[in-house]
């Protein structure tokens, strides 16, 4: 399988994706550069951390305009799997892609810091590799990633089974505010109406080997291979 | 060829000459090299060159007495960063950098403009950036203004290195009102790269051309170097103008372009336009090459219309390179830039004439013989005086001071010394910081230091930034051994072996006899620690002028280390992990409470010896510590350092909020030491370490003639520290350590979240 990592100028999470599927799972990938058009026949895209192209107007206001971005959103209307990561998340929800915004994080600080998420759909293309309601850790590093949507967005989401991932207290976080920016509902993830795109602020790709802290964030890329594959 | 002035610069007077800071020993100087008098532009060009920032002229000849060599050493002081050979043909690029005075009077700007200095001058080495760390002072929390300038250089760190995305691993943090008007900012930047990619500063080759790289210049931070050699004043914030602006998402292509260029082939050699910009990088590249260059300032792409050369010379606008590249090769230098949406334009080329030369198009404006712009500078070694004040201070009789009264419970003091913002847990500070991006941060900010693996091997390397200043202060020489030995212990703990530093070093105004003999002692103090610790200085940053009417900080004299882990599997943490694990010291207690924490929060004391720093125990126990490591029998090591052994066993069952220990100690050993020093006093040469066998660390300890004794057992049923000291039973409970130790900084944070700090903060929202 072929994995596609689009490298914006600003983009700082596209070699980490990259050695995620190329280290953590030994499969192919390649970089795909924001002026061109040419998707090299990928079969999923990853549309990684960063900032885009400074975003010092709004998060992933500038990249959808991209030569890139055009070719991204008729892969996602194709079907084929896209996999949005924290400035990803905000640039394919600008593009469309994903429903809701991504608002400056509730403390106005910028928090970088190992979260607790609950799986709450373990059946999509993105997270059948984890156990229904499993806890899991992963990192974020994130300025603006107060998810926001109108409460029907948030209804059809919860009803559609689209919410992938919410900020969940486990045992030892009980002290603490377990959501970390402020997100409606505690929404860490989602998926589109398709299931073939999730959106989500944390970061599976940091998190694919335990000398870092956490593998839990493997599965993802496990559960593309085998739903992708089959 | 005949230099003529510009119509309409000033006439060079008297006081247009101490405008520029020049001394008129100075001013005779540039007379006698030119043979005449100078142009406006040449006056600016030698006011920013001969600056004690980039000059060193008060530092230069101690500085040269530091040991700066070491068989893997393969790039010593001298040029953009210091490299080191770590195997597998792979080399660390390092640097420290300070940016204290724009960070005094605009603490956003000041503070991340300083990140981006210090990334640039790593890349331009050909190293990739892997890791930041800084090293911060501020003043006392309870001022506005402090809470202020600590928000906003926290805020400018962190967006700027969050932006390029290379991860903030670790650092320090202090607070004392030495520093209420001048806080300290270094920044120190960590690269990787193969050796043979190494790049220097170094322009040669005649007829090549000389290229200016990056962002456009504007009229911003002009003079930032000659502001950064002043002491500060009620008039400093009408400088503010001179702070440069950053733009990190530029310095994020800058660095992409700069590392495809280094690998084209295509140039020779490239510097940051960092402090007097266009100029210093020039004459600099220039010098080390021993050549001469023209530079065409009417071809320097700029921001707005009209800019003089004396401008175009001396703006210290952000982001930008000079780049020397082979001839001929210009476009393929054009294309990779262009591809970076930078801009790349040829303003000058190397000559065989030996002349620094600025021509703006038919006039040549400013022209120095040979390399003598730079080699000229004046050197002066003022003279030494220790100040009467410290001496008293130093040789005051602190175990004389009676104890508080709440002193009769001493876990009383251990939770005061856990609050105090110096000593209290810094997440406050490095959750704001990216420190996973990268996916190489195996130990992150928190611990003794970071370690950072080296991808395709099994190694990593240690870091850590270090110094006390209140040390250095009341002993400048036993102050810069302790800092040098300090974060040797902390690289070292987590296993680490020390190889070489980059200092920083932030003093106040060398004229000064009683400052000029804290620089130079520390500098001799450091010397002989890095030469007992086989730690070489690879470079650095000298900082003077740190003062304000109200007086100088503390000598601060900081080191940024780096270790090298030779295996994964040896990575040790701080803190404890394992039931039923004993404890053991490394290292000896004693009575030695001068120049403590102790001392300056529970009495508001700044006085007596700092402990003694015995160099060869550093350098055994370290050995020791190591030996153990490796053979696989240490689960944790902490550095017992500010607040002594009562807050090393604290933050080793705590510091990592997720899952806390307990442990309970027995110090009857030590019963015969007053109370207060075993437990809060900051003896040198100590580490607590727990292991699952005890008998084997004893046993490397005493193979290097380290004092060691178990102490204790690690115990998480009883959610209990207690320590034992002979019939008196100290116990306090982990959640309480915990929560104070975590939520001090937070807390003064969230109080202070007053209407006139959100005033104040709201100047630095960007």
């Amino acid at each position: 399988m072929k994995f596609g990592i689009v490298t914006f100028p600003g983009s700082n999470g596209d070699y980490d994706a990259y050695q995620s599927v190329v280290e953590g799972l030994g499969e192919k990938a390649v970089y795909l550069w924001h002026k061109d058009h040419d998707l090299q026949h990928v079969d999923v895209v990853i549309l990684p951390g960063g900032f885009s192209y400074g975003d010092y107007l709004r998060a992933g206001a500038i990249a959808r305009f991209s030569p890139i971005m055009r070719e991204v959103v008729a892969h996602a209307e194709r079907g084929a799997p896209v996999l949005a990561i924290c400035n990803g998340f905000q640039i394919a929800c600008e593009a469309g892609l994903l429903p809701g915004a991504l608002l400056r994080n509730a403390s106005l600080k910028f928090v970088c810091a190992p979260v607790s998420l609950r799986v709450e759909n373990a059946s999509s293309n993105f997270t059948s590799a984890y156990g229904a309601n499993q806890l899991i850790t992963l990192p974020i590093a994130h300025g603006d990633g107060r998810y926001s949507a109108d409460e029907e967005t948030l209804d059809r989401l919860e009803g559609d089974g689209r919410v992938a991932f919410r900020y969940a207290p486990d045992a030892l976080q009980a002290a603490e505010s377990y959501n970390p920016n402020g997100s409606m509902r505690d929404i860490a993830g989602i998926l589109n109406a398709g299931g073939n795109v999730l959106g989500m602020m944390p970061h599976p790709e940091r998190a694919i080997d335990s000398v870092l802290g956490s593998a839990d964030g493997l599965p993802i890329i496990e559960s593309i291979l085998h739903r992708v594959a089959a | 060829m005949t230099v003529t002035a510009r119509p309409g610069d000033p006439a060079i007077t008297p006081a247009l000459v101490a405008e520029h800071g020049l001394t008129s020993d100075e001013y005779d100087r540039l007379v006698a090299m030119l043979g005449r008098t100078p142009t406006f532009t040449e006056l600016g060009i030698v006011s920013a060159l001969w600056s004690e920032h980039c000059s060193y002229k008060h530092s230069r000849p101690l500085l040269k007495t530091l040991p700066t060599t070491a068989p893997y050493v393969l790039q010593g002081p001298g040029e953009n960063a210091g490299v080191i050979a770590i195997g597998h043909g792979l080399a660390i690029a390092f640097k420290i950098e300070s940016h204290n005075h724009p960070s005094a009077v605009e603490p956003y700007q000041g503070a991340a403009t300083g990140v981006g200095g210090i990334l640039r001058d790593v890349f331009t080495m050909g190293a990739r950036p892997i890791a930041l760390l800084n090293s911060l002072r501020f003043g006392s929390l309870d001022s506005a203004r402090v809470r202020y300038l600590f928000a906003g250089c926290v805020k400018g760190i962190g967006d700027y290195g969050n932006c390029v995305g290379i991860p903030t691993v670790a650092g320090e943090v202090v607070f004392d009102p030495a520093y209420e008007g001048n806080p300290l900012v270094n920044a120190m930047c960590v690269g990787l790269l193969k050796e043979e990619e190494l790049m220097l500063a170094v322009a040669q080759g005649v007829g090549n051309p000389i290229i200016a790289v990056g962002a456009r210049t504007g009229r911003d931070g002009i003079h930032g170097a000659s502001f950064a050699s002043e002491d500060l004043s009620d008039a400093s914030e009408a400088k503010r103008p001179r702070v440069q602006v950053g733009d990190p998402f530029t310095e994020k292509l800058l660095l992409e372009a700069s590392l495809e260029l280094i690998h084209s082939g295509h140039i020779v050699a490239i510097q940051d336009m960092g402090a007097a910009g266009l100029v210093s990088s020039s004459a600099e590249m220039a010098a080390r090459g021993d050549v001469g260059v023209v530079i065409d300032t009417l071809k320097v792409p700029a921001r707005e219309e009209g800019m003089s050369p004396y401008e175009l010379l001396l703006s210290e606008s952000q982001e930008r390179m000079l780049v020397v590249a082979r001839v001929g090769r210009e476009d393929h230098v054009r294309a990779i830039l262009e591809k970076w949406d930078l801009t790349a334009a040829v303003i000058g080329e190397v000559i065989a004439e030996p002349v620094y030369r600025v021509v703006e198009g038919d006039r040549v404006v400013a022209e120095f013989p040979g390399i003598r712009l730079v080699t000229d500078c004046p050197m002066y070694t003022p003279e030494a005086r220790e100040s009467d004040d410290i001496k008293r201070r130093r040789a005051e009789n602190v175990h004389a001071i009676a104890e508080r009264a709440e002193e009769a419970n001493p876990m009383w003091t251990l939770l005061e010394l856990l609050a105090s913002p110096t000593i209290a847990s810094k997440r406050w500070v490095y959750q704001q910081y990216d420190h996973t991006v990268r996916t190489g941060t195996v130990v992150g900010p928190g611990g003794d230091a970071a370690v950072v693996r080296i991808r395709h091997t099994d190694t990593a390397i240690a870091l850590k930034t270090d110094c006390n200043g209140r040390y250095a202060f009341l002993d400048p020489r036993e102050g810069a051994r302790i800092a040098v030995a300090e974060a040797a212990r902390n690289v070292a703990c987590t296993g680490g072996r020390p190889m070489a530093i980059t200092n920083n070093l932030n003093f106040g105004n060398p004229k000064r006899p009683e400052v000029y003999y804290q620089l130079k002692e520390a500098v001799a103090g450091m010397g002989e620690a890095c030469l007992a610790l086989g730690t070489p200085v690879t470079g650095g940053n000298v900082s003077l002028y740190n003062e304000n009417p109200a007086g100088a900080v503390y000598p601060t004299p900081v080191v940024g280390m780096v270790g090298l882990i030779d295996s994964l599997a040896h990575v040790t943490r701080s803190h404890f992990s394992t039931d039923g694990d004993s404890i053991v010291l490394l290292g000896n207690n004693t009575d030695e409470i001068g120049a403590s924490e102790y001392l300056q929060r529970i009495h508001n004391v700044v006085a007596g010896a700092p402990p003694h720093c015995d160099l060869a125990a550093e350098r055994a126990l370290i050995d020791a510590l190591l030996q153990a490591i490796q053979a696989g029998v240490v689960r944790s090591a902490h550095d017992c350092a500010d607040g002594g052994l009562a807050v090393a066993l604290a933050e080793c069952v705590m510091m990592d909020r997720a899952t806390p220990t307990g442990a309970h100690v027995d110090l009857t050993h030590w019963a015969g030491l007053p109370v207060r020093a075993l437990l809060f006093g900051e003896a040198q040469a100590r580490v607590v370490v727990s292991t699952p066998d005890p008998d084997a660390v004893l046993a490397s300890a005493a193979e290097h003639g380290v004092p060691a004794a178990i102490i204790g057992t690690v115990g998480a049923a009883s959610g209990l520290l207690s320590m034992r000291i002979g019939e008196r039973q100290l116990t306090v409970s982990v959640a309480e350590l915990a929560d104070t130790y975590h939520e001090a900084i937070p807390r003064i944070m969230q109080r202070s979240a007053s209407a006139q700090d959100v005033a104040l903060a709201s100047d630095s929202v960007v």
